[in-house]
Order: structure tokens, then sequence, then C-alpha cells
């Protein structure tokens, strides 16, 4: 079941340093939302602390409330690790495990999660690897290691990996700029695919990337370095690029951007 | 070829001339060893230069003179210079291999001549230097019990103290245990053994047994340990830790399972080191397992023996028959350390993924 998010002004800090500041935002279940912004404007951070991924860097600290379907998982007594395991993530550097074939690569999320039954596992592999769009490519060679593949093929591998558990959102921190034009717009439709199952956030540097995938597009931004980034607007992807509601927006969007 | 160009900018570094440039052949290159060895014998047989280890070095030397000088005057400095290095790198790799390969093939030729079936199956049970037979069976079960018990004790310990370093230690109480693992680093083998001696079998009066020795040579193994390992563990790129824990891995899950095999190798390797250097320590098992000339098959009961006790004890004596088994038991040293080297390096190999 895909699942709705609600951020309520949410800060994130790195040690003393804030990094975002009061950011609130509502994502609808079964949407794809594209974040756009100037480098260092904390995206990633704010990515990562969907997951509660932001906290496993030493001295990170998160305010504010994170609501998944009215469920705040910064609440007390949630557990981190079953968060994640609801909200999958795929990064900015395809990272397969280097110790492990196609096949465990992908049924790693269950595994070290005590899935064990051989016909599950092989289901689930084939599934993700469909899903992926990567299974044609692997079928012979499920048992060859996954550092082996392309850079594209690598990148579907880690798609393949986190939508192996089910999860109910899917984020992902720029997952085509180290792609090629194609394996780009593979993925591209495999967002545009997976949308009837999951939520999906994605971070962006390419704008007709978000035009193209997303339904709805939040632009950050930061006044200076140092300052911490802000969510200037969130809106209708299509109501972003023609007529944005702040000037800095279009600004941005246009190239005008500092 | 000028090529300028309003655009290009100032030269930097000077432009290659040509890309084609005169080069020594391999035939040239011979030729000129075979001169070199001409010269050199000549100059043995006149001058009052002698000896072979002389004539390698000097004809060495010399080639290198003439070989950096031809190099020089048709190629140029550049290559020259490359030719120089390259040949100083090769031959100090031959420098550095001689006294190795040496020392191998002298403890093989003074070991075999007693590497028989009464060395493996006998002891030194009332056998005196003077007589001949007799073997190291209670010094090679006294070494393989003890190094084996220390691995059991260190290599747990190493690691979990390694990954409570990387995975979790932050602040004050990691940088201490750090600096205390340091300072275990550097404690001479004697000082482990005379630790052992005064709290394990003084202070608490367990007596002398292989167990006490492999207590003192877990002190030294420790510190090896979660030294490389540390290092091994550090190595293991950050994204791979957070792919895992985004997959809802919990935490200690993701060391067994993802950091831990990833480091394997490198793991294996310095573990492999800590038991190479502890197998060849005399004297802290001399201090904690006394040594003996039967055969004691518990590590637990009374004094054992070990290899290098039984090389010290036996090399001590002045009769062939005892040295000539202590060469033996230095050669068996050797080989238990390279096949234990050898299978360590398969697991690992069968663990990590074939390509
Ligand atoms: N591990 C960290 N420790 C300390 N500061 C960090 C860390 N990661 C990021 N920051 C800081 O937080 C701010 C936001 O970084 P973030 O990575 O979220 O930016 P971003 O918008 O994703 O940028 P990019 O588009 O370049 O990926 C930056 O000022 C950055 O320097
Ligand atoms: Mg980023």
């Amino acid at each position: 079941m895909a699942k709705r998010i609600e951020s309520v002004g949410l800060s994130a800090y790195y040690g003393g340093f804030r990094a975002i500041e009061d950011v609130s935002v509502v994502i609808e279940p079964k949407t794809i939302t594209a974040l756009i912004g100037p480098s260092g404007c904390g995206k990633s951070t704010f990515l990562r602390t969907l997951n509660r991924l932001h906290e496993v860097v030493p001295g990170a600290r998160v305010t504010g409330q994170l609501l998944l379907d009215d469920e705040d998982i910064y609440g007390p007594g949630v557990d981190a690790t079953g968060v994640r395991r609801t909200i999958g993530m795929v990064f900015q550097r395809p990272n397969p495990f280097p110790t492990m074939s196609i096949y465990d690569n992908v049924a790693a999320g269950l595994r070290l999660n005590g899935v064990k039954r051989k016909g599950v596992l092989d289901d689930a592999v084939e599934r993700s690897l469909q899903g992926a769009n990567l299974w044609k490519e692997v079928k012979d060679r499920l048992t060859k290691p996954g550092a082996g593949l392309s850079g594209g093929q690598q990148q579907r591998l880690c798609i393949a990996r986190a939508i192996a558990v089910e999860p109910q959102v899917l984020l992902m921190d720029e997952p085509c700029s180290a792609l090629d034009p194609i394996s780009t717009l593979a993925i591209e439709d495999l967002m545009t695919e997976l949308k009837d199952r999951f939520t999906i956030v994605i971070v962006t540097h390419n704008m007709q990337q978000a035009a193209r995938v997303s339904d709805r597009t939040g632009f950050f931004t930061i006044e200076a370095t140092g300052e911490p980034g802000r969510l200037v607007e969130i809106d209708d992807t299509q109501k972003i690029f023609s007529n944005p509601g702040e000037k800095r927006t279009e600004d941005y969007i246009t190239g005008r951007f500092g | 070829m000028t090529t300028t160009s309003a655009h290009r900018p100032p030269d930097v570094l000077p432009q290659a001339r040509d890309l084609q440039q005169p080069s020594l052949s391999r035939t040239a290159l011979a030729g000129l060893a075979v001169v070199v060895l001409l010269v050199t014998s000549g100059l043995f047989a006149v001058t009052d230069l002698a000896g072979r280890a002389g004539f390698v070095v000097v004809a060495t030397l010399l080639y290198v003179a003439a070989q950096t000088a031809v190099s020089r005057v048709v190629e140029g400095g550049r290559r020259s210079v490359d030719r120089l290095v390259t040949t100083a790198v090769i031959a100090s790799f031959l420098i550095a291999l001689a006294p190795l390969i040496s020392v191998l093939l002298y403890t093989a030729e003074q070991g075999l001549t007693r590497f028989d079936w009464d060395f493996f199956y006998r002891s030194l049970r009332s056998i005196g230097a003077r007589d001949p037979g007799g073997g190291a069976n209670h010094a090679i079960v006294g070494t393989l019990q003890q190094v084996g018990l220390a691995t059991l004790m260190s290599v747990p310990l190493g690691l979990l103290v390694a990954i409570y370093i990387v995975e979790y230690g932050r602040g004050r109480l990691a940088a201490t245990i750090r600096f205390f693992v340091d300072v275990m680093t550097g404690i001479p083998s004697i000082v482990a053994g005379l630790f052992v001696l005064s709290f394990w079998i003084l202070g608490l009066g367990f007596g002398y047994s292989g167990f006490a020795a492999a207590l003192a040579l877990t002190v030294l193994m420790l510190p090896v340990i979660v030294r490389s390992a540390e290092e091994m563990l550090k190595l293991v790129p950050n994204d791979l830790r957070e792919a895992s824990l985004a997959l809802g891995v919990p935490r200690w899950r993701t060391i067994l399972s993802i950091v831990l095999p990833t480091a394997l190798p490198g793991v294996v390797t310095g573990i492999m080191l800590a038991v190479a250097r502890v197998m060849g320590e005399t004297a802290p098992v001399l201090l904690t397992a006394f040594g003996t000339a039967s055969i004691v098959r518990s590590p637990f009961e009374g004094p054992q023996s070990s290899l290098p006790l039984f090389i010290y004890q036996e090399a001590a004596s002045p009769q062939g028959t005892a040295i000539s088994r202590a060469w033996t038991a230095a050669l068996t040293l050797i080989l238990v350390i390279m096949v234990l080297n050898l299978l360590a390096r398969l697991v690992t190999r069968r663990s990590t993924l074939k390509k």
C-alpha cells in the first residue's frame, strides 16, 4: 500500500549546522514528487530524513514531525529499522553489495530480514528484476557478481533491490545522474510504472526529467552559504514549470539563478 | 611542427618534439649486458677484485651506469631516467628477495636430513642431545594447541574491539581504546610472557601449561588483529552500510552480513600475520609453558613444549644430532605457517565471489 507523507516544521542538523529548516509538505500516495534546487540546498538531507537515514551520520539530528499515514515516524518508541523497511531508497551512485551475486543483491533485503524460503526468494528476485526492467539482461547470469554489471544496469539492480522488500515509499536521490540518456529513459519509464504501487520522491538536477516524470515539484533553495535550506514552494509540476508562484523558482528554472 | 594559434595559452609544459623517437632495442640491451660481463671479467682477472658476490655487485653497477649513459645519448634524458629507476626497482626487489630465498633454501637443505617418520611421531623423551633419532611430535602438538587456543581467544575479541571502534565508537571511549591498543602493539613479547607468569602462574597459582602460553600469545595477537581489522573495516565504503540500512536491515546484521564479508580478505590477512608472528615466539612460551621432552596432549596439564622452544633448546647443544633436529623443527615451523596461510587464502577465496 502506498502511503502518504506529511512533514510538519521539519528541520535537520549536522552537529551544530542546520542544513534544512522548517520544511512542511504533503506528499500524496501513488504520486511522483520531484525535488529540485541548487547544490547544497538540502535536497538529499531532506530525502534522508524521510527514511530516518539522516540520523546515521554522527551528530546528525532532526526536529519536527514526519507523518507517514498519520503516524509520526520520529515519535517516541518508533523503530528506525521498521521505518526503513517501509521506505526504500535508491542512491545517487549505484552501490550493489560487492561480495554478492546479482541474485543475492536483490534477495539481500529479504534474506537479511529473515526470509529463508527459496521459493519466496526466487519469486521476489524475478518479480523485482522484472519490475526494474533488468530481468531480460541478467536472467542467465544471476550468480555472477552484481558489481560486474554496467553502471546503468547496476543502478537498476539497486532499484530492484530496493523494491524487492515491497516498500510503500521509494526515495531516489539523483538516480540517473551517472547514467546515459537511454538508461535514464529506462529508469524514468520504470518510475512511471512503479507509481501504481509506490509513492515516489526523486531528487534531480535535471529539469526536463522533473517535468517529464513528476506530478508535483518542490523547489528548495538557500539564501547564502551557511544558511539552512528551505522549501520555497511545492505545487503541481505543470504549474511550477509554467507559472510558478515565486519569482525565485522562476529564476531558477529559467536559468537566471545566482 | 609548429602550431601557433591565437587561441592557444602560453606553453606551460615544454612540447614534445617528435612523437616518434629512437629507442634501444632488446638486442641492443642484451649486447650491452654481454659487454658489461666481459669487462667485469676482465677487471676481475686483472685487478685484485675477487669473489662471486663482488662480481654480481660490480657487474650490476657497471650495467646500470652503462645503460643510463647509452640511453641518455640515444633516447634522451627522460627515458634514461626511466630506465635507471626501473632497473633500480628491479634490483632492490631482487636484493630484498635474496635473503628470504637463501633462508628458505638453507633451512630446507639442513632440515631435510631429519625430515623423517621418527621426527613427526616421536618426542625427545629419554633422548639425549647426542642420541640420534628422537622427534618433535610434542613440540608440534604444543605449538598447534597454544597458537590455536590463542587464535580462538584473540580473533573474536579482536574483531569485536575493531567493530566497536569503527562502527559504534564515538568520542572518548573509542579514542582511549585505540590508544591502549597502540600501546599493546609495542609490548615486547617477553613482557607478555612475564605478565602471564606473574599474574596467572605465580599469582593465581595455575602452574605452567600450554594454556598459559596461549594467554601470553593472545596478549601479543590482540593488538595486531584489532589494528588490521580496524583498517580493513574502515575501507568498507559507507555507501554499502547505508544501502543495507535503507533496506531496513538492523545495524548488527548490516555489520555481520555486509561490512564483515566485504572486509574479510583483509581481515584474514591480518589474522594470519598475527598467527605467523606468535608462532615463532620463544621467550613468552619458555616463561609460561616451560617446555618438556615428552608428549603432553592436554594444554591444561603441566608444562608443554613448542617448536620455537624445541629449536632454542636443541640449537643450544653442541651436538650435531641435536642441531639437525633443530633445523628440521625450523623447516617444520616454516611449512606450518605456509600451509596455514594457503588455507586461509583458499577459504577467503571460496567465500568471496568468483568472477
Ligand atoms: N555528512 C554531513 N556532515 C555535515 N554537513 C553535511 C553532511 N552532508 C551534507 N552536509 C551539508 O548540508 C547541506 C545540504 O547538503 P545536501 O547534501 O542535502 O545538499 P543537496 O541539495 O543534496 O546538494 P546536491 O544537489 O549537491 O546533492 C550542505 O551545506 C552540506 O555541506
Ligand atoms: Mg544531494
